[in-house]
């Protein structure tokens, strides 16, 4: 199959495109803020479309895993406050690392029993999915209020990886870098599996044809349990990036970054997980430069993001091939 | 009583009684319980009752799942208190602020319709989700015009300050347009719209334009919703992002609707009563339980006040998976 390059090319046109409308050392660090913050989307918003393209399943609770997996995280760190603050790189990371492995676990955990308890029962039926992961999200939310309190926790950055370093004129947060970093290691890796493994092979032709992969004898079941743990991993890993990012973790910041998510996973099609990060990437571009052009105007262009691109292809950048 | 019910009956003794308790404590709220706190949950009562029937009509009768409902309660909300707050109280202006609100209203359904009604479930959900944010946003943003967070506070026409008046007006209304509501649901227009949600390609292929069925719905449901926001807004006096825009609204509605039972208008009034009862009143029987429990590791903070809708948020996913019909089916079926 050909590879189709034009969505691609997007994101690069959509820099060059701001480069004009700014001094140069300004649009480096948006545009690497820009790619920080798609990548941290990415990261949230890929186990949502893998499972849709895949079961079929749209999951509105998908925002608890995000909050679950920050508040885990956050847990650990403020356990290891001292190694947090110490001025070494590497005790930094040293605490870094658990704090994302407790993220990935607990909201991995979490997918697991929310796909036994709560999406089992409802396959196939999208009015019924709908309502009860909402519901779930319902329960989740006011359980994390009963485990970790009512109230905001601060979560300060790790202190090497906080400021910023001069790239000539331009100051970019160290942040940011490590954020690019860490989405680009899980795209990669994410396209690794999908692409050059039998698992990955049994993922795809699973979104491109379920009832095939089944009748030639694979349970699509237990790879969609599978597929749904990771994904639901992987936005707590994108979860506590976005905390500490934000410097905060509140119950609510699942459900806040759902709507970028879904604006995200209509815009890349739904069910691909290239186009997700082609449509993250260029959501947090474009959130970045309008942010700086047009403060006003900020929010809403990921509305105008969306529109533009379903009017040039209605169903999404790559659209996934069940119809 | 047969036409204005528009034939449809409760068709359960226990139901029946039920409503008719609730229909009269609704009434008769401002003599028999006095005090600013039951009367402001009485008129909640019968705003939400009126908002729910008309998110029904969209998800239980239609089948269409729509996160912009309380975006639309919102636009009739700013309706009336922009205009109020703005223009001045007087009549004409608030029925100004209601036209131009319900003109709006109508103007984005119908987008929003035919942009995406075509396709599934699943992508109109989404989409009205994002549009809602945005709206929200929007909202908060134009503060000049709507107040931003802290929302607008206004007064009313004269005869309006009186609170009485102002209540019976707000009940009034609503049941009035309650029963045109179950006068859509129970017309031939109606029936087609519960086709569509039993078998859309087959409704399809009686010959009906199910588009055109659900973007009319969609544009019904979201027009008795912004009526629903206005008289709200004139009950409270008052118009913000929290009570009528926010998303948290939204789930109540979807509780409400659930609970109370999908695709039957008596299931919202069940439904936002209980819901607006227990909003009020559950938490200081929990408060009564938490302390109670206090001895007990984890049950005090299950337990607590502030955690109220996590009960509501089970009984609802119950609700999902065993009583899809919620309490007016369960009460029907005997």
């Amino acid at each position: 199959m050909k590879t189709d390059w034009l969505p691609l090319a997007l994101i690069p046109l959509l820099a060059l495109a701001a480069l004009p409308l700014v001094s140069t050392p300004t649009w480096l660090t948006l545009t690497v803020a820009g790619l920080a913050m798609g990548m941290m989307i990415f990261m949230m918003a890929c186990g949502l479309t893998l499972v849709f393209g895949l079961m079929d399943v749209m999951n509105f609770a998908h925002g608890a895993f995000i909050s679950v997996g920050a508040y885990a995280a956050a847990s650990v760190l403020i356990a290891m406050k001292g190694s947090m603050q110490a001025p070494s790189l590497a005790e930094n990371l040293m605490a870094m690392a658990p704090a994302l492995a407790a993220a990935v676990a607990v909201a991995g955990l979490l997918g697991w029993i929310f796909e036994r308890v709560v999406i089992r029962p409802v396959y196939g039926d999208h009015l019924k999915q709908i309502l009860v992961t909402m519901g779930g999200l319902i329960v989740v939310e006011q359980l994390i209020h009963v485990v970790w309190g009512p109230d905001m926790i601060p979560l300060p950055k790790p202190a090497t990886i906080t400021g910023s370093v001069l790239l000539g004129d331009a100051a970019i947060e160290r942040y940011r870098m490590l954020a690019v970093l860490v989405g680009l290691a899980v795209f990669a890796a994410l396209w690794l599996v999908l692409n050059r493994t039998r698992l990955g092979l049994l993922i795809r032709a699973g979104v491109e044809n379920t009832e095939m992969v089944e009748s030639l004898g694979y349970r699509v079941r237990r790879l969609f349990v599978a597929v749904f743990v990771a994904g639901s991993a992987l936005a707590g890993l994108g979860g506590v990036m976005w905390a500490m990012y934000q410097e905060s973790v509140s119950a609510g910041m699942g459900m806040q970054m759902m709507v970028v998510i879904f604006i995200v996973i209509i815009i890349g099609g739904m069910g691909s997980v290239g186009g997700c990060f082609v449509g993250a990437l260029l959501v947090g571009l474009m959130a970045n430069y309008i942010g700086y052009l047009a403060p006003k105007l900020a929010l809403g262009s990921n509305i105008l993001l969306m529109v533009l691109v379903l009017l040039w292809r209605p169903r999404g950048l790559y659209p996934a091939s069940k119809a | 009583m047969m036409r204005i019910l528009s034939g449809d009956l409760p068709r359960s003794r226990v139901l029946a009684i039920l409503l008719i308790i609730i229909a009269i404590g609704l009434v008769a709220a401002p003599l028999v319980f006095p005090g600013a706190r039951s009367l402001n949950v009485a008129a909640k009562v019968a705003v939400f009752v009126l908002l729910v029937a008309s998110y029904d009509l969209l998800l239980g009768y239609t089948g269409i799942v729509s996160f912009a409902h309380t975006m639309f309660f919102g636009i009739g909300g700013y309706g009336i208190g922009i205009a109020a707050a703005r223009l001045g109280a007087t009549w004409g202006n608030l029925a100004l602020g209601l036209v131009a609100s319900l003109a709006l209203t109508l103007a984005i359904a119908l987008v929003i319709g035919l942009l995406s009604l075509r396709v599934r479930t699943i992508f109109f959900a989404m989409i009205t989700l994002a549009v809602a944010a945005f709206f929200q946003i929007l909202a908060s943003q134009l503060s000049d015009f709507t107040g931003g967070e802290d929302g607008l506070n206004f007064r009313l026409p004269a005869l309006l300050q009186n609170r009485l008046v102002c209540y019976y007006l707000v009940l009034a209304l609503s049941a009035a347009l309650f029963l045109v509501l179950l006068r859509i649901v129970n017309s031939p227009f109606g029936r087609v719209l519960q086709s569509i949600r039993e078998n859309e390609f087959r409704a399809e292929a009686l010959g009906y334009r199910t588009v055109l069925y659900r973007t009319t719905a969609n544009c019904l449901g979201a027009l008795f919703a912004a009526l629903a926001g206005a008289l709200y807004a004139l009950w409270l006096r008052y118009t913000g992002p929290d009570t009528t825009l926010s998303f948290a609204i939204m789930i109540d509605l979807l509780l409400m609707v659930v609970i109370g039972g999908m695709g039957t208008l008596y299931g919202a009034v069940i439904g936002a009563t209980l819901f607006v009862v227990a909003q009020n009143y559950l938490q200081d029987l929990m408060q009564l339980a938490s302390g109670a429990t206090a001895g007990i590791p984890l049950l005090p903070s299950l337990l607590h006040p502030d955690r109220w809708l996590l009960w509501l948020g089970v009984l609802f996913v119950v609700c999902v998976y065993w009583f899809p019909t919620g309490i007016v089916g369960r009460l029907r079926r005997r």
